[in-house]
């Protein structure tokens, strides 16, 4: 039988997910993200 | 399975309204496939990480900006952004290249921190100390010379125009200073190295 000699990286890629933290973090920034219009202009505040 | 059945339009659109859930969904359904396009190409799971967190900043901002326009394309633009910021970080990391001590040569062998550390700190200041005591007891005129010398770094030159001697005169004095320099030295045993 004919060797493979490229490296299997299927079996790497079966946990490939950002880690929980990462995802909670994105959503209490945009939980605690609002954006106010004032005159055409927008702000940004982030509310702890 | 319900959760499949919304189309990512409808959840942005959810999202852009106030409904934080919608967001949630719309993460855990494409995360996998975003984390791992940015892994591809990046092949380090912490600068990964931080430019999935990147791209979904950049996400959670533009929907509430209200500057997003649906086209029914939610993964493909979020799939760009993420693009964008792999060039980004590999336009960054070409700037200023990264060396890792891997293999038999290690980086630090050749590179070196010049800066005294504390204790260098303290000695080189007792000795510099020391120096303008031994100074102090010199005779005015050799005092005088070795200060313009080696603390104002003037020439010997300019040294005789100042103090109105000869240049020889001045070497002369230079000379003394250093030979009584030594001399004190030598007498009270005061050791002047580093």
């Amino acid at each position: 039988m004919a060797k493979l000699y490229s490296k299997n990286l299927k079996s790497e890629q079966i946990n490939m997910s950002p880690k929980n933290e990462t995802i909670d973090f994105l959503l209490s920034y945009s939980k605690s993200l609002s954006v106010l219009e004032y005159n055409k202009l927008k702000f940004e505040t982030v509310l702890n | 399975m319900q959760k499949e059945l919304i189309t990512d339009a409808s959840l942005v659109s959810n999202y852009i309204q106030g409904n934080e859930q919608a967001l949630e969904i719309l993460i855990t359904r494409h995360k996998q496939r975003i984390y791992s396009f940015i892994y591809s190409k990046v092949y380090d799971k912490d600068i990964a990480e931080d430019i999935f967190q990147d791209t979904f900043i950049k996400v959670i901002r533009t929907l509430k900006r209200g500057s997003y326009n649906e086209e029914g394309k939610f993964l493909p633009w979020v799939m760009r952004i993420s693009h964008n910021l792999v060039i980004d970080h590999f336009r960054k990391s070409n700037r200023m290249p990264k060396f890792s001590n891997s293999g038999e040569f290690s980086i630090f062998s050749v590179l070196s921190d010049s800066a005294l550390d504390a204790e260098k700190t303290i000695i080189k200041d007792q000795v510099e100390r020391d120096v303008r005591r031994v100074m102090n007891e010199l005779p005015e005129d050799q005092k005088e010379v070795l200060v313009m010398r080696m603390y104002n770094d003037m020439s010997f030159k300019e040294i005789s125009e100042k103090t109105g001697v000869s240049i020889n005169t001045a070497l002369g004095r230079m000379r003394y200073a250093l030979i009584n320099m030594r001399k004190i030295i030598d007498k009270h045993n005061i050791i002047l190295t580093n």
